[in-house]
């Protein structure tokens, strides 16, 4: 193996864990605060690349198509939110079910409405072509997706760390009951948290549309990587998404490249491990 | 009394399956079939959600690592009936006993994430590891069992009549289970565990035994699958499966083994009956979910009980 197998491997690694850094953040926060496991979440991915495409289509504006993709979808979870997973407080098994249900759903009114077509998100000039190093090319939208991920992981860690939302988050992943105690309003703040993830899920399925594409079966293909992320970081912990993005991506990437009959495997097995070893994976609480 | 009323319900489905069974045509028949041999994986797994208390997500990968055992035993070694289901029994109960190893230390939701974790390591390997599975193209022309009686089980009736009989065989299996002492402690596990663990019971070796026990049915049920549908695919070991005996032990009420094996006929039949008059029957389908968690929590048979 050259040095430039190794390089190029890895960068495409980090690229691909910047990418499932913003599906998987918002998994682990809605985990963190209300407990809920949003099997429905790869579908917020797969209708934010689809609204955006749309959008782009019309407009022809990169940034406007990845805006309002994520705003649709975060009014979608808005709306699963407050009028049907609020009901189910505690239910896991419930819940599970529930948020099939709507997975199911939108993958069909998806396929209704855009096709089962694959499409790719068209790229504007200032994101295409390659920058190269030496004899390595790297993608320039690859970057843009790294460069992204870390102002959004920035402004998240951020938000949770310095402001008093951020406090009362953290104050409803800790301790739900005496956050509610102390007067935080638990309710809005699970809303908020819920769209927030919806959100940051539905920009990471237009970013991703520009070079995974967008199709039909994404939203479950998707998905696995986004609960090894947050298996792997530990549940409802931004650091955990931070790093279990990074380790997830480069553990696919060299998993594919180096043993590709076994590719899921090398992905799936460190986590079993990682899991066994400590429960609540590598960031999260005991 | 429940137990018996549930007793009664699923002799009385089961009789008038097989007493119809012969007036029916070939489609009806695979569905009743198709019904009988998912309604042993959904009792399996109700022994583990229902009885135990444990949510298990990854309940595909022992159902389906028996089908392939099949799939690949009859197509590459061309080997009998009896090697086959002793192989897939084994491998199912082999994976079960190691993912339980695992599992089992983790409670509730972190449960439900590491079978689901695990579950995905099953297809992952059933969908890349292409020199074993024949990965994404699935393991094609399973034959019907030849178990050497004088009816031809490549025919829909006698087939239907062989997997009625196994998956009877399995309901009594796993209702002596449920009712024997063990069973009971698995119950007093659900309803309390540090309880039980007060009264001296070794609540981590029933729990691990409840999964072994639950992944060797649901083996039991991957044989028969494999033989029935001819066909091994990824699609046997994927989170949807494992999601969808979720639904029908819902549907059906855990906690009862007639409840989950007549939410399995249930789904079943659904499926295939909308798909047939809608191409929209995930649609159909995903709101069947939704109601059922909204609308009948305790599952069909759950809504006629009285105590609890």
């Amino acid at each position: 193996m050259s040095p430039e197998f190794w390089i190029v491997q890895t960068f495409n690694g980090l690229s691909y864990g910047a990418l499932l850094f913003l599906l998987a953040s918002g998994l682990s926060l809605i985990f963190g605060v209300m407990r809920v496991v949003n099997l429905a979440h790869g579908s917020y991915f797969l209708l934010g690349g689809y609204v955006a495409l749309s959008v782009i289509w019309k407009t022809k504006s990169f940034p406007l198509a990845l805006l309002s993709g994520a705003l649709a979808i975060a009014l979608i979870g808005i709306g699963m939110e407050r009028l049907f997973l609020r009901r189910l407080p505690g239910q896991t098994l419930g819940q599970v079910l529930m948020t099939v249900g709507f997975a199911l759903i939108f993958q069909d009114l998806a396929l209704l409405i855009w096709g089962g077509d694959p499409y790719s998100l068209p790229l504007p000039a200032w994101l295409q072509g390659v920058v190269t190093v030496g004899a390595l090319r790297f993608p320039k939208y690859r970057i843009f997706i790294m460069a992204l991920a870390t102002v959004i992981g920035a402004a998240l860690w951020l938000a949770l760390d310095r402001t008093r939302v951020g406090a009362m988050i953290r104050a409803a992943v800790d301790d739900a009951e005496m956050a509610q105690g102390v007067g935080i309003r638990v309710p809005t703040v699970s809303l908020g948290v819920f769209a927030l993830g919806a959100l940051l899920a539905a920009l990471g399925g237009g970013i991703g549309g520009g070079f995974l594409g967008v199709y039909p079966g994404l939203d479950i293909e998707i998905l696995p990587y986004a609960f090894v992320v947050v298996i792997v970081g530990g549940l409802g912990s931004l650091p955990g998404a931070m790093v279990g993005s990074l380790l997830v991506g480069l553990l696919d990437n060299f998993g594919k490249a180096l043993f590709p009959e076994l590719a899921y495997f090398t992905l799936f097995a460190p986590m079993a491990l990682i899991l066994a070893l400590r429960p609540t994976g590598l960031f999260g609480r005991t | 009394m429940r137990n018996r009323r549930g007793i009664v319900v699923g002799i009385a489905a089961a009789a008038l399956a097989a007493a119809s069974a012969p007036l029916l045509s070939a489609y009806p028949l695979t569905l009743l079939t198709q019904a009988a041999i998912v309604a042993v994986l959904a009792m399996s797994l109700d022994v583990l959600l229902g009885y135990t208390g444990l949510p298990s997500l990854g309940h595909a990968a022992y159902f389906g690592v028996a089908a392939y055992a099949v799939g690949i035993l009859t197509t590459d070694y061309q080997r009998g009936f009896l090697v086959c289901l002793l192989a897939g029994l084994v491998l199912a109960t082999l994976t079960a006993a190691v993912f339980g190893l695992l599992a089992i230390r983790a409670t509730g939701t972190y449960f439900l994430m590491i079978t689901l974790a695990l579950g995905m390591v099953v297809w992952g390997l059933a969908f890349r590891w292409v020199s074993m599975t024949k990965g994404d193209n699935g393991i094609a022309g399973v034959p019907r069992p030849d178990v050497g009686l004088p009816w031809n089980l490549g025919a829909p009736l006698p087939f239907f009549y062989f997997v009625l009989i196994a998956a009877l065989l399995a309901w009594t299996l796993l209702g002596l289970l449920v009712r024997s002492p063990f069973g009971m402690t698995l119950m007093g596990i659900r309803e309390s565990e540090s309880r039980m663990r007060a009264l001296g019971y070794n609540v981590w070796l029933h729990k691990y035994l409840a999964f072994v026990i639950s992944g060797a049915f649901a083996g039991f049920a991957g044989v028969f699958w494999a033989y029935y549908n001819g066909f091994v695919s990824p699609v046997d070991v994927q989170l949807v499966t494992s999601v969808e005996t979720l639904l029908m032990v819902a549907l059906g009420g855990p906690g009862t083994l007639a409840g989950p094996a007549l939410g399995a006929a249930l789904i079943v039949f659904l499926k295939n009956f909308v798909s047939v008059y809608t191409k929209r029957w995930l649609l159909i389908l995903g709101a069947v979910y939704i109601g059922v968690i909204l609308f009948a929590p305790r599952g069909v048979l759950g809504a006629f009980r009285r105590d609890r």
